[in-house]
């Protein structure tokens, strides 16, 4: 799928999303949001605004139900699901808080994961095997995951900073145009919270990725193009969110 | 592919939960496979219990009837068949052999068989085995008794014992044995797993002494004319027999001589084919193996379903490696088929386990199982049957990993990349 380079990475607008019809259950409505290509964004707010939500809404494993979604210039709102399974998989880098990994696969095999979802990624880390293996371990090695002794662990023998850091090379491998981390460093200590962010911001400059990471922890947001207080932008109302 | 993957590796990173459900799959795998060999090995051992035997002939009378009493020595002959009609059967020229068969008196419990040297000749069971004489020899004197395997065995008798007949079949004979004539053990049978394991054979013309002033059927004693060394003296030429079993040159004529002697005139006589009474007598308590494959069946389910257990258990702790598929870009479908592809291996090792696991116990125990029950297990590849059975265990186990695996899709629907570890 042919994305066009001059659209920006995320558009939202008149979005609205609600789990349920009931008037109690937790809605997001949110008129207007942009993340810009190459921008990187600190979604801030409080556990239970819906950053959760508006992040599955945005990689579309979530429908709203009004409104438009334009990621990287295209509708996905009216794609089907297949289709956007596919799209996510081209375009979308993800970054859970933790867990981000299967236990039973090396860090290298976690870090091709994707490759075998998206024909994009694949091509774009190198159509030969030993081309896509080369770059899964550069990209350890970048992020400071020793691809020829770590690399070959199973991933629930690393610790939860290294296990982010392969996380992290996953999103990159084949360069999605989209970054979303959802709070990447809160089970980091402090030290290794700086280099995870250091490392990250330096692939997303190499890439020219666009980054939109979500945080409850704003003493980070300086290293960020823009920070955005998700109850600026959004009319949340519900008194909990529902996960 | 890359599913198929997943499935291999995440089934080897719970090696030892997995390991039991194979485990226990492939055991309730050999159970089955297992039954249904000792089920075919049992018909097949059951039909051929004699072989070699063309024609059983008795008087009239049912053919189940006439081949318990003639082959299993159960129930009794309501009438003897003439000597006479033995010869003219025997001049038949489609007639190989003919060994006659008289029973009627017993010892201890077990049944006496009245019969010629032929017998130990002619008898075959099974694959066509010959009866054998572990110890001693045939008959050659009068009163000399070859024992079957079970009754030296059980009666603790050796070579040169002497044993008292009884008149009569049943088990307590008091006051009606032929005490007067005792008979001496001269040869003891190997065993065969068939009813000549517990039979007493004596020769045609000791049946005819035994019996000599019993012809009003009860004893009258007279004196000096019973004694076994004017019994010697006597013309013992046998009268009448109970049954026969009758060898032909060639199967072709076994209908037709079937035909000539149950139209036979001058005696209401009946011949059977053995082999087809045996498989009508089979189907009569074929309800046994049906028994048993129910409950071979059900252990396979019992497996089948802690399979589908440990599976749904693992699902909780597995809804964050979904969220992650999902987020990469698996389809619901994928992750859907990711448990499914993971249920059917499971099966799929089960079987071939249980498998390699019931030949390789056949092959250690066939020699043993043979001389001990009888059963002959034939390894040789799988029948169709056994394929069969296996392809539907397999099948169950892709059946059954529907189960969690639609939980799963519909969890990967619900939970999206929402689970927080």
């Amino acid at each position: 799928m042919f994305v066009q380079n001059n659209y920006p990475a995320i558009s939202l607008s008149n979005l609205y999303f609600s789990w349920g019809s009931s008037g109690n259950n937790f809605r997001i409505k949110i008129t207007d949001f942009q993340l810009k290509k190459n921008e990187s964004v600190i979604l801030v707010g409080p556990s239970g605004s819906g950053k959760s939500t508006l992040l599955s809404i945005i990689c579309g494993i979530l429908r709203p139900q009004k409104g438009s979604i334009q990621i990287l210039g295209e509708n996905t709102e009216n794609m089907s699901n297949s289709v956007r399974d596919c799209f996510r998989s081209d375009h979308i880098g993800i970054i859970f808080q933790q867990f981000n990994l299967l236990p039973y696969l090396s860090a290298i095999d976690n870090v091709l994961l994707p490759l075998y979802f998206s024909k994009v990624r694949k091509e774009a880390s190198g159509k030969t095997i030993s081309k896509i293996s080369a770059e899964s371990k550069r990209l350890l090695d970048v992020l400071g995951i020793t691809s020829e002794t770590l690399g070959m662990q199973k991933a629930d023998t690393l610790s939860i900073g290294q296990q982010q850091r392969v996380a992290a090379a996953r999103a990159f491998i084949g360069s999605p145009e989209l970054i979303i981390a959802d709070e990447p460093t809160s089970s980091l200590d402090e030290e290794n919270q700086v280099e995870f962010l250091d490392q990250l911001f330096s692939q997303k400059e190499a890439t020219g990725a666009s980054l939109l990471m979500v945080s409850h922890n704003t003493q980070i947001s300086k290293r960020f193009d823009r920070l955005i207080e998700l109850e600026k932008i959004c009319d949340t109302s519900s008194k909990k969110e529902k996960f | 592919m890359i599913i198929t993957r997943l499935a291999w590796q995440s089934i080897m990173n719970r090696k030892f939960t997995t390991l039991l459900t194979i485990l226990s799959i492939a055991i309730s795998t050999m159970l089955l496979l297992g039954v249904e060999k000792i089920r075919s090995a049992a018909r097949t051992s059951f039909i051929n219990t004699i072989s070699g035997t063309d024609l059983v002939v008795g008087s009239r009378t049912g053919g189940v009837q006439l081949l318990l009493y003639s082959v299993f020595h159960i129930g009794d002959a309501t009438a003897n068949v003439t000597w006479k009609t033995l010869e003219d059967i025997k001049k038949r020229k489609e007639v190989k052999w003919i060994v006659p068969i008289a029973l009627g008196d017993s010892h201890r419990g077990y049944r006496v068989v009245g019969t010629t040297r032929e017998y130990f000749n002619r008898f075959r069971y099974r694959r066509n085995i010959p009866l054998r004489i572990a110890e001693g020899h045939q008959f050659s004197d009068l009163f000399d008794a070859v024992l079957g395997a079970d009754v030296a065995r059980k009666l603790n008798y050796k070579i040169g014992n002497k044993i008292v007949l009884a008149h009569g079949t049943g088990p307590v004979s008091i006051g009606k044995d032929h005490g007067d004539t005792p008979f001496q053990v001269s040869g003891i049978l190997a065993p065969t797993g068939t009813p000549v394991d517990r039979a007493v054979h004596v020769s045609m013309e000791a049946i005819e002494a035994i019996h000599v002033g019993w012809e009003t059927g009860a004893f009258n004693d007279q004196g000096e004319k019973n004694s076994p060394e004017n019994l010697r003296k006597m013309d013992l030429s046998p009268k009448e027999v109970t049954a026969m079993y009758v060898g032909l040159k060639t199967k072709m004529s076994t209908f037709s001589l079937q035909r000539w002697i149950n139209t036979y005139l001058h005696e209401s006589i009946t011949a059977i084919l053995p082999g087809v009474v045996f498989g009508q007598l089979w189907s009569m308590i074929g309800s046994v193996e049906k028994t048993l494959f129910i409950v071979s069946s059900l252990v396979v389910f019992t497996a089948i379903l802690g399979m589908i257990i440990s599976i749904l258990a693992s699902l909780n702790e597995r809804r964050r490696e979904m969220a992650i598929l999902r987020a990469i870009g698996a389809k619901p479908v994928q992750v859907f088929t990711l448990f499914t592809v993971e249920a059917t291996t499971i099966a799929f090792l089960g079987v071939i386990f249980g498998f390699i696991g019931l030949y390789g116990v056949l092959f250690l125990i066939q020699p043993f199982i043979e001389s001990f029950t009888g059963l002959y297990f034939e390894i040789s590849a799988p029948e169709w049957n056994e394929i069969i059975l296996m392809i539907t265990i397999v099948g169950a186990g892709f059946l059954a990993g529907i189960i969690p695996a639609l939980q799963a899709y519909r969890t990967s629907l619900s939970d999206g990349l929402m689970i927080r570890g």
